[in-house]
């Protein structure tokens, strides 16, 4: 059972591949640069480097967001056409759960998130019980200080996990104070063998079902609802 | 016996999904269009992130139609061409990483493609090419004169300075309050107008093959403006018709001249425009005064397809020009 596991969907870009529950071969980079030219040609090399063609695949694991619209389309596409191709099932896994999963053995509650802007995050709430990782608050497209002071509320520890960290580490030590748990830098990054691994959780997509799970509409999509809003009222 | 080629044409540049199948670079042995014209009409013009949204939920679909409607497998198959550019690069991303994703699974050949060079070679799925030929190009982002004296060697002689004809067309079109997409509404009402309004030609400079049309464009809207302060009323059928008669005057005499000056042996007619009835039909009367053959492709092959992306994909293929996986989208790509 080969696993090709495939994480475009932010900016750190994971591909990895694992053989039952063993990692084989990872690359993971955390660096501003182009996924569309990079992950075909990563793939090709680790491919290569694991001795694998690629009918030896049994199954594909994608992040399917939340994250940049292109970067997770990237991935997106990626996948499907691979599993498509192949006639192998593919797996799209939330990009949160993915990074939610680097902190399995925690007993704190864990809130992975991804920066979107204007005091927004992409970030939901996970727990760990018997190994399994349980979504205790659903993923949302959240103003970060509104979400803090729900989490505060909860008056539990909470681990918080993204690649962002620095810019917002300050307003979760204001918000959280000794309730807050920030590992250090390497835990941030999101590994493409912890997706794949994520992945044993979930059910495979039927291949041209699946779609990025964007959380946010698409500005014109949200304005042109607004509109259609205000002249039914009006 | 020489074997059959097959190639697999993938375009995602603007707003329709497209595969297809094509034999040898001139038979279509299929040819799927998801059209996302419905989607974005609520918006009066394609949304670049809806484009996307929409390619990525589509492209394994059309895939796998496109399999179904040839019949073919993927050991018939013998490369994989893509539109690489140019186009709107959220859009074209899905083509082009589809494309590698097939390349790689598969270990097939990949081959980028320009989009007009797309549309030119849509003719060579009727009809067979002769040197030098002249192509027109014109469609929403695209009004050009290509020379080509050979397969898969393309010299733009002219082209547009500011607005494609497609856009000044969109734009006259948003004005009149006509319905998205404007062209064939601006076409359909100047079939019913009168040529009772003199808009401006841009010829440029005498030896120019250039076009230029936002000029056209703001006399059509200062005309307007100008009526309704004075409280007159304008039949739109004959601002339609006016306006349309300045741009056709301007692309057809220009394309006149270059096949005259060229000397060439055919005149190809390309892009979503061409399906333009008032352009085809003054086209078609120059042309038959001339001894230059005139070609324009059926209305299914003048808009987006992947048949077209397949047939000068086969060109290039045949050429040994190969991309590597590392292949990326190019909105601004240039025709060389
Ligand atoms: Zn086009």
């Amino acid at each position: 059972m080969h696993i090709l596991a495939i994480d475009t969907s932010n900016e750190v870009m994971g591909v990895a591949i694992l053989k039952e529950n063993e990692v084989i071969g990872e690359i993971v980079t955390n660096i501003a640069k182009n996924h569309s030219v990079r992950l075909m040609p990563a793939i090709e090399f680790l491919m290569k480097e694991v001795n694998l063609i690629p009918e030896q695949l049994d199954k594909i694991v994608v992040a399917k967001g939340p994250g940049s619209y292109t970067g997770v389309r990237i991935g997106l596409t990626t996948a499907k056409t691979l599993a498509w191709s192949l006639n192998i099932p593919i797996v799209g896994v939330s990009s949160l759960e993915g990074l939610a999963y680097q902190g399995r053995f925690s007993e704190a509650l864990i809130c992975p998130f991804f920066d979107a802007r204007r005091g927004l995050v992409y970030t939901g709430l996970y727990e760990f019980i018997e190994g399994q990782p349980k979504l205790v608050e659903n993923e949302q497209n959240i103003l970060f200080s509104d979400w803090l002071d729900k989490l505060s509320e909860l008056n539990r520890d909470v681990l918080f996990l993204s690649p962002d960290m620095e810019k917002h580490s300050t307003m979760i030590e204001e918000k959280l104070g000794e309730k807050a748990i920030i590992p250090e830098k390497t835990f941030h990054i999101p590994k493409p063998s912890h997706l794949g691994m994520a992945a044993g959780y979930h059910k495979p997509d039927l291949t041209h079902d699946l779609i990025p799970n964007y959380l946010r509409l698409a500005e014109a999509e949200s304005k042109w609802l607004n509109e259609q809003r205000d002249t039914n009222n009006g | 016996m020489i074997k059959d080629t097959y190639i697999l044409g993938i375009e995602t540049s603007c707003d329709e999904t497209a595969v297809a199948i094509v034999k040898n670079g001139k038979e279509i042995t299929s040819n799927v269009v998801a059209s996302q014209i419905e989607s974005h009409k609520r918006f009066g013009g394609v949304v670049p992130e809806i484009a996307s949204r929409h390619h990525v939920e589509q492209i394994t679909l059309v895939l796998e139609e496109a399999f179904q409607e040839a019949g073919l497998e993927w050991d018939d198959i013998d490369a994989i061409a893509v539109t690489e550019g140019p186009g709107l690069v959220g859009a074209l991303l899905i083509g082009v990483n589809a494309a590698k994703a097939l390349a790689f699974a598969k270990n097939k050949p990949l081959v980028g493609v320009h989009h007009i060079a797309g549309h030119i070679y849509a003719n060579r799925l009727e009809e067979e090419f002769h040197f030098p030929l002249l192509a027109l190009i014109v469609s929403g982002g695209h009004t050009e004169l290509v020379l080509m004296k050979e397969h898969g060697s393309y010299e733009v002689i002219g082209e547009t300075r500011d607005d494609a004809a497609g856009e000044a067309y969109d734009k006259v079109a948003r004005m009149l309050q006509l319905p998205y997409p404007g062209g064939p509404q601006i076409d359909r009402l100047a079939a019913e107008g009168k040529l009772s309004i003199d808009f401006p030609r841009a010829w440029l400079e005498e030896d120019s093959f250039d076009f230029s049309f936002s000029g056209l464009k703001s006399a059509v809207i200062n005309k307007i403006h100008n009526a309704k302060q004075k409280g007159e009323t304008l039949k739109p059928e004959d601002v339609a018709a006016s306006f349309q008669a300045s741009v056709i005057d301007v692309l057809v005499t220009k394309t006149v001249k270059a096949a005259l000056q060229y000397n060439v042996k055919q005149v190809i007619v390309a892009g979503g425009v061409a399906a333009n009835k008032g352009l085809r039909a003054e086209l078609e009367a120059k042309f038959a005064n001339m001894n230059t053959p005139l070609l324009i492709p059926p209305l299914n092959l003048c808009t987006d397809n992947a048949a077209m992306i397949a047939a000068a994909g086969t060109i290039a293929f045949e050429k040994g020009i190969r991309s590597g996986l590392d292949l990326n989208a190019n909105p601004s790509l240039l025709l060389k």
